[in-house]
Parts: structure tokens; C-alpha cells; sequence
């Protein structure tokens, strides 16, 4: 609307390309904005490249150079010693299950309750939802301590599994938040067609609804995926032997084990934070767009 | 078709009949969300509260003590610094970071994205972003690296020169909270970034071209502009962070563990403590009540004042 405005009137255009070209004359402006801009996004990585340098450098070279020198030598070493002591090939393991899991169950769970309250629209269905979103508001320590006595009075104390359906019902709080609304608005008269045709709700569910909402769950997914794969204090708590330990709490627990000299340390920080970058870097596009609708967490 | 629509208003009355029967059905597919909730929210959560009535080691049987731990509670100088160093993190979490983001998300909006193309703003938002996405204790070790005596910090300090600003950043009781605080913020500002980008999403570039036209200056646009445009998402960006802050559990366990002399002691990591080190568990689950109830007012709040703020801006 502005723009058509402005072509209307002619001295306005006129106006106008001189602020275009006003804009452009601030040319040096804009270089010093980018050279800035491009400073503090150094300073923001500037841990990352300083792990990864010194993570591949020889204890000698870090002790002669220090750490901001790039390094003069290179041995896998420092990670090779942290990989095998904290035995990380099984955190890995442990967290891959533990995350994948919950990303796949947290997503039926989402998706059942807001079949239910979207679709069926059932009394008591938004109750749900609000008291779901309470869960996630409320501080985990209010429930650590009998999820913990549970845990243990079920056998579940130490195995992954215990906190796969703890996660799955957290995080399913907002996939029901998100599906529910998307749900909504879904339209009623494919809906209808099919019931007209015969189908039951179960398979009016997989073969309308879930096809349809596919590229919506593959972003909840990877979401569940992350935000478990970066739990912290229940996984602490509930997975106390070294065999059951995720790469969160493996890292979270080190206090100096293992880490004495600064390589070593430089190559715990790479290993701990290299899983999730390298998934960042893959799933970039939907992780950032979808903090957006993920705002509410 | 069209005659369906027609015959809207007579159809109403069947329909209710109908969606009511048909939604009958539908409770089954809710059973294991409400199951799940049950036992992992609910229980939990009532249980909770009953222990922090009582006073338990963990084993054996509670024994109902009255309103005696939140009367300790109330005495606990711990407590009460413990809620000292959370408006240190809301400081961190939520005010910083949001000042920052909105003034980096107005570059990347103003400058990057319109004359060096959204390719270039979407990498440095990517950049930015990236502390967010990695599990807070790796963060930690990282840090803890970098900030310990013999560490990364102090070593470019000395190699500058500037052996005297030196420091045992975690390790020096006036000096912990701010280097958590400086963490925190490294950790926070992609937050803020994406959602904040994403709102300016919405904005008309024009509007700025127009607001320039009129003689308005980079501060006069960002304020009348990019503030005011993101009004909403600055609210959610203040809720979700803020009441984060008061949640901040694992930066204060990995980096520093409450100390020195409970120098960056927050509730979450009192709790933990009386929970699982002291076996003092009703006292423990007296703070995590506390805590939950202070979330639970202040997000009231919160929303009381969104409300109340979008009624003067409808009228």
C-alpha cells in the first residue's frame, strides 16, 4: 500500500530515490556495521576454535606456545585418552537411545492427545493441555525426589528407560501445544469424507492426519531429539552407574577426573559439545525457524 | 455442497448431537496422555508437597513436622542468598540478552539483510545461535577450562601483558557470580536473536525507508520501530527467560557447585543438595514447593501485565 502511494505521487519518488541514494552513500556505514557485527560473532565462537585448537595440539606445544597459538603439532591424543576413559563410544550409545526414543514416543504421545483434543475436541481436552504446560513450567526439583523414590521402588532406578517415559510425557506437553493448534484448523471436510467413505478414527489418524502433519512432526522430533540429547538434572539423578550415563551428565560429572592437564580438557569440551553441533550444522534451518513456534518452552 | 451451507443454521442442532457422540470415541486416544501426566507430573508432584511437610531421611517413614521447614526456610540465610543470586540470573537470562539481541537483530535486519543479502544475516544468526544448542554441561567444561587459574583466560591475560588482571574467575567469592553471569549471557543471546529476527520477519522494510525519509535516525528507527514492532515478542523472550533463571541448575553444578562459600548458590542446586547430600529430604522439597510457587506467581504476573498492556493498546 505505501508503495503504491508513493509511485502516485511524484514528488514523493523523487524523495525517495534520494533516500535510496542517501542509503547507498552510507556506504562506509554499512562496512564498518559488517566489520562489528562480524567482531562479536568471533568473540561469540571464539571458545569453540580455541577447544578445537588446543584439543589436537601435544601437551609440550600448549605448555610452549599457550593456547591462543595455532597449533605446531598435532595428535589425536588428548581425545583418543578422554574417549577411552569415560568409555564416550557407550554415552554416545546411551544418548542416541535415550534421545531417540523420546523424540519418536514424545511425538505419539504429542500426537494422540491432539488427535483427541484438535480433532475430537473431547471435554477436558484444554484442561489437559494447560496442566501439561504446568508440567514443563514447574521446576523439575518439585518432582525429582519422588520420581526418584518411584524409580527406585520399580526397578527402573538406573535404566534408560525410566527416563525415556519421563521425557516423553515432558516434552509431550508441547508437541500437544503445537499439534493441538494446527489440529484446530484442520479441515473438516477431508475429515468428514473419509467417515462418510467408512473410515474408522484410528484410520482416519495414520492415513489422513499423520501424512499430512509429516514435515510438522519431523521438526518436533528433531527438536525432542536436542532438547533430550541436552538434559541434564533427572538423567543425573536417575542414571548413576557409568554404563547408563548420557554424554550430559558423563561431562557434567568429570569435576577434574580424567582432566587433568589442558589438553585433555580442550578435547573433553570438543567431544561433549561435537555431537550437537554437527547435528546443528545439519538441522540449522529447522532448529532455528522452529524456536519460534518452540518460543513457549 | 452448496446447499449444505445453506441449511447451516437448521443443520446446528443434529450436528451438536452428532459431535458430541462422535467425540465419545475420541477419549481413548487421550488415555495415555493423561496416564503419563498421572504418574510423572501429578503423583509426583503432591507427593512433593506432602513431603515437604514432614521430615524424612529417604528411608523408613515421613514423619509430619507441620509448617516447621518452611519456618527454616524463612531463617535459611542460604535460601534467601539463594534467591539474591536469581535476580543475578534474570539480570543474565533474560534483561542482557534481550538488549542485545534487539539491537543485533535491528543490524542484521537494518543493515545485513537489507544491503548484504539474507544469506549473510541468516549465517551470522546460525552463528549466534550456536551456544543454545549444546548441552550445558559440556558448556560448562568448556568454560571451566577457560576460566579456571591455570586457565585459557589467564593465560592471554599474561601473554598481553596484563598479568595483574589475572583472576580465579570461578574460584573468588566476588568475582563467581559475574563470571556465571558473563556464561549465562554467551549461552542466551541466540534465544532472543532468532525469536527476535523471526518477528521482524513481520515488519514492512518499508516502513523504515519511509521512517528514514522523514529524517529519523538509526536510534529513532530502532526505538520507534524495532521496539515497538516486537513489543510481543520481547513479552514472550521476558517470560520464557526469565522464569529459566529461576530454574538455572546445571551451569551452577558443572562450573562452580553452589561455592565458593555459597557465593553463586541458587534453589534448584539447595534442593539438590538437601535432597541427595544431606538426605534432608522434606527441608529439600520445602524449597522446591517455594520455588514452584514463586514461578508460579510471577508467570501470573507476567501474563496479568501482558494483558493488561494489550487492553490499553486495543482502546
Amino acid at each position: 500500500m505505501t508503495e503504491q502511494a508513493a509511485v502516485s505521487l511524484p514528488g514523493v519518488a523523487t524523495f525517495k530515490s534520494r533516500a535510496a541514494a542517501a542509503r547507498n552513500m552510507q556506504g562506509a556505514g554499512r562496512w564498518w556495521i559488517l566489520l562489528l557485527l562480524a567482531l562479536a560473532l568471533a568473540a561469540m565462537l571464539l571458545p569453540f576454535a580455541l577447544a578445537f585448537i588446543n584439543a589436537i595440539k601435544t601437551p609440550a606445544d600448549y605448555a610452549s606456545h599457550g593456547p591462543l597459538a595455532l597449533p605446531q603439532s598435532f595428535t589425536l591424543a588428548a581425545l583418543a585418552n578422554f574417549w577411552t576413559h569415560v568409555d564416550f563410544t557407550r554415552k554416545l550409545i546411551n544418548s542416541t537411545v535415550f534421545s531417540g526414543s523420546v523424540a519418536v514416543c514424545a511425538v505419539l504421545l504429542s500426537l494422540l492427545n491432539a488427535y483427541a483434543i484438535g480433532i475430537g475436541k473431547v471435554r477436558g481436552g484444554r484442561i489437559l493441555l494447560v496442566l501439561l504446560l504446568l508440567g514443563i513450567v514447574i521446576p523439575q526439583e518439585s518432582l525429582i525426589y519422588p520420581l526418584y523414590y518411584l524409580a527406585k521402588s520399580v526397578g527402573l532406578f538406573d535404566s534408560l528407560l525410566s527416563v525415556i517415559i519421563i521425557f516423553s510425557v515432558l516434552h509431550s506437553a508441547f508437541g500437544t501445544y503445537l499439534l493441538s493448534a494446527v489440529l484446530t484448523a484442520f479441515p473438516h471436510e477431508i475429515l468428514e469424507a473419509a467417515e462418510m467413505d467408512g473410515a474408522s478414527k484410528w484410520q482416519v489418524l495414520w492415513l489422513i492426519v499423520v501424512p499430512i502433519l509429516r514435515p510438522t512432526l519431523a521438526v518436533l522430533a528433531t527438536f525432542f531429539f536436542v532438547w533430550t540429547w541436552n538434559e541434564f538434572l533427572l538423567p543425573l539423578i536417575l542414571l548413576a552407574s557409568n554404563d547408563s550415563q548420557t554424554v550430559s551428565v558423563a561431562l557434567g560429572v568429570l569435576n577434574g577426573q580424567y582432566v587433568s592437564d589442558p589438553t585433555t580438557t580442550a578435547a573433553a569440551a570438543l567431544l561433549g559439545i561435537a555431537p550437537t553441533v554437527i547435528f546443528f550444522l545439519i538441522f540449522q534451518r529447522t532448529l532455528t525457524r522452529g524456536v519460534v513456534v518452540g518460543a513457549i518452552k | 455442497m452448496p446447499y449444505l451451507k445453506q441449511g447451516d443454521p437448521p443443520m446446528t442442532q443434529p450436528r451438536a448431537g452428532f459431535s458430541a457422540e462422535r467425540s465419545a470415541g475420541y477419549y481413548l486416544y487421550l488415555l495415555p496422555g493423561v496416564l503419563g501426566f498421572l504418574v510423572i507430573v501429578a503423583v509426583p508432584f503432591v507427593m512433593n508437597i506432602g513431603i515437604s511437610f514432614t521430615t524424612w531421611k529417604g528411608v523408613g517413614l515421613p514423619r509430619f513436622v507441620g509448617w516447621l521447614n518452611y519456618q527454616k526456610l524463612f531463617q535459611d540465610g542460604a535460601f534467601w542468598g539463594s534467591l539474591g543470586h536469581t535476580v543475578d540470573f534474570v539480570v543474565a537470562m533474560a534483561v542482557v540478552p534481550t538488549a542485545i539481541s534487539l539491537i543485533l537483530a535491528a543490524l542484521l535486519f537494518d543493515y545485513i539483510s537489507a544491503r548484504f543479502g539474507r544469506g549473510l544475516s541468516s549465517f551470522f544468526r546460525a552463528g549466534f545461535y550456536l551456544p543454545q544448542i549444546l548441552p550445558i554441561s559440556a558448556a560448562g567444561v568448556l568454560w571451566g577450562w577457560i576460566l579456571n587459574p591455570f586457565g585459557v583466560l589467564n593465560a592471554i591475560l599474561d601473554s598481553m601483558g596484563l598479568h595483574g588482571l589475572a583472576n580465579n574467575w570461578l574460584g573468588d567469592p566476588g568475582l563467581a557470580i559475574f563470571s556465571l553471569m558473563a556464561v549465562l549471557i554467551w549461552l542466551q543471546i541466540g534465544y532472543s536473536l532468532v525469536v527476535f529476527m523471526a518477528g521482524l520477519a513481520r515488519v514492512d522494510p518499508s516502513l523504515y525507508e519511509a521512517a528514514e525519509l522523514d529524517g529519523a535516525g538509526w536510534i529513532q528507527r530502532f526505538w520507534f520501530i524495532t521496539i515497538a514492532m516486537l513489543r510481543p515478542e520481547i513479552f514472550v523472550v521476558g517470560l520464557t527467560t526469565t522464569i529459566a533463571a529461576l530454574k538455572v541448575f546445571a551451569p551452577v553444578f558443572v562450573l562452580t557447585n553452589g561455592g565458593p562459600d555459597n557465593a553463586t548458590i541458587v534453589p534448584s542446586y539447595i534442593s539438590y543438595y538437601h535432597f541427595f547430600s544431606t538426605n534432608r529430604v522434606g527441608y529439600g522439597a520445602a524449597i522446591a514447593t517455594a520455588q514452584t510457587l514463586l514461578i508460579l506467581v510471577l508467570g501470573i504476573i507476567f501474563l496479568r501485565v501482558q494483558t493488561r498492556q494489550t487492553d490499553e493498546g486495543a482502546s
